[in-house]
């Protein structure tokens, strides 16, 4: 399982992240959500290295990692290699082809034979009805075709965790509905999501677990149920901005 | 005009086929290689112990000041420093190895920047999308980053490659006989120097517009992935 213990980071002379200690249970939904500027992204970033803790630790199964310690190449690919992240802008390759979005990673970090890369992408690809595209390049594609391509991309180095940073939130609600439906679907196969979203009501429905930042810190970690019917102001005041939104 | 420039034309085509185009290629091969490795040393961050960064740093420092010595002064001061400078410190130097030296560092030293800014107009989240997967930096640079910024760096290079074509002709002042020599030479003799410094001029042209030409190819080749913008 991945726990995260009193992490930092600071940005310039903004404290982004205070502290924050949690733990993301293995086969669940955790859902981040906060309003702008509260460090939930950089929060998820710093589960893949992405931005690097100024302090606290992150343990995975074996691995541990101390922030006030240099981490090594090592231990940062070994975290890599369990974890995968879809992006709010889908970031894919535009210099590669579909297909070779998808099967870079496996041939070239994981080793895997090329024609079994091949055969899973495939396999993928169709599961979202995409496999006609595998040989076009990602401008081709509307940003919701893109999007699911990126969750092939994130799915094909098999990680234990996926980690989603507002993966809807530069799509029209129509191609936003395309991929919430796709995610329902990875959740309730029993994959283990952390994921950055604006969106309460898909957070209501496939969320296990939701952990409410603001100002850096954590003011809520706990299951969906306890975080939609909570009692506090803050909670509630926030819960109705965002539907009122 | 037509007898001048056909008498002359075997002359100054064979000094272009000995000297202008080897001392291009030539120049231009050593010289991106220079670039690459000396954009690759200012744009990557090290990782490392104490030592290795400041060591990194020390190189960081020799090769920014090679590119500010090289952009800041003329390239026919520095080819007359590597011919007729050297050999007063004992390095004496064929005039042919000499101009190839020195073509080559100035090359170097420009398509350095270049090369750099190409590789910083790559989106910051491609790095990104390749670190998570799992990329290291070198698969990332190699497999992801710089293909897309071969697209950017393409016509600035080709640019500084035709330049370069051009700027062969300062050899001559280092006793190189390459074609632009060949015709002061002929005119010289002749008496004809319009008739002649444009019968040069038409064949610097012409191979600029061959390279202009392959500059599109390249360019089309390398832009497929892009999505294609009318204006």
């Amino acid at each position: 399982m991945l726990q995260i213990s009193k992490l930092t980071k600071q940005f310039g002379s903004q404290q982004v992240l205070k502290g924050i200690s949690a733990r993301f249970p293995e086969k669940q939904t955790t859902v981040i959500v906060g309003p702008s500027g509260s460090g939930k992204t950089t929060l998820l970033r710093s589960l893949d290295l992405l931005v690097r803790p100024d302090s606290g630790e992150l343990m995975f199964d074996d691995l541990k990692l101390d922030f006030s310690q240099p981490i090594s190449s090592k231990q940062r690919n070994k975290l890599r290699n369990k974890t995968s992240m879809v992006f709010q802008n889908w970031n894919l390759f535009p210099n590669l082809t579909i297909l070779q979005n998808i099967t870079s990673a496996p041939i070239h970090v994981h080793k895997v034979a090329v024609d079994q890369a091949e055969h899973q992408a495939h396999k993928l690809l169709q599961e979202v009805g995409l496999d006609e595209y595998a040989t076009a390049y990602p401008h081709e594609l509307s940003g919701g075709q893109q999007q699911r391509i990126s969750i092939c991309r994130a799915l094909a180095v098999q990680p234990q965790y996926i980690l989603l940073d507002e993966p809807t939130s530069a799509l029209d609600p129509e191609r936003e509905n395309q991929i919430l439906r796709m995610l329902e679907r990875l959740s309730n196969e029993g994959n283990s999501l952390i994921m950055v979203t604006h969106n309460m009501q898909f957070a209501k429905n496939v969320a296990d677990k939701i952990l409410f930042l603001e100002d850096g810190e954590l003011q809520f970690d706990g299951d969906k149920e306890a975080f939609f019917s909570a009692k506090t102001d803050r909670i509630q005041q926030f819960l109705q901005g965002v539907t009122l939104n | 005009m037509w007898e001048i420039w056909s008498s002359s034309l075997p002359s100054l085509f064979g000094a272009m086929l000995k000297f202008t185009i080897p001392l291009s290629l030539l120049s231009f091969a050593i010289g991106l290689v220079i670039a690459v490795v000396v954009a690759l040393i200012k744009f990557l961050p090290v990782q490392g112990n104490r030592f290795i960064k400041l060591l990194w740093q020390g190189i960081r420092l020799l090769v920014s000041f090679y590119v500010w010595a090289f952009r800041s002064t003329p390239l026919l001061v520095q080819l007359f420093i590597i011919f007729f400078g050297l050999p007063s410190i004992g390095i004496k130097l064929a005039p042919f190895t000499a101009a190839v030296i020195g073509f080559s560092l100035n090359t170097g030293a420009y398509g350095s920047e270049t090369i750099r800014s190409a590789l910083l107009a790559v989106n910051q989240d491609q790095w990104d999308a390749a670190y998570t997967l799992g990329f290291s930096t070198p698969q990332t640079l190699w497999r992801i980053i710089m293909p897309q910024a071969l697209r950017i760096v393409l016509p600035p290079l080709s640019n500084e490659f035709i330049g370069l074509v051009k700027d062969t002709s300062l050899a001559s002042t280092i006793t190189i006989a390459e074609m632009f020599q060949v015709s002061q030479q002929i005119a010289a003799q002749n008496f004809q120097p319009l008739t002649m410094y444009i019968e040069v001029a038409f064949l610097y042209a012409i191979l600029c517009t061959i390279l202009s030409t392959l500059q599109h190819y390249l360019e089309r080749r390398s832009s497929k992935f892009v999505q294609e913008v009318s204006h």
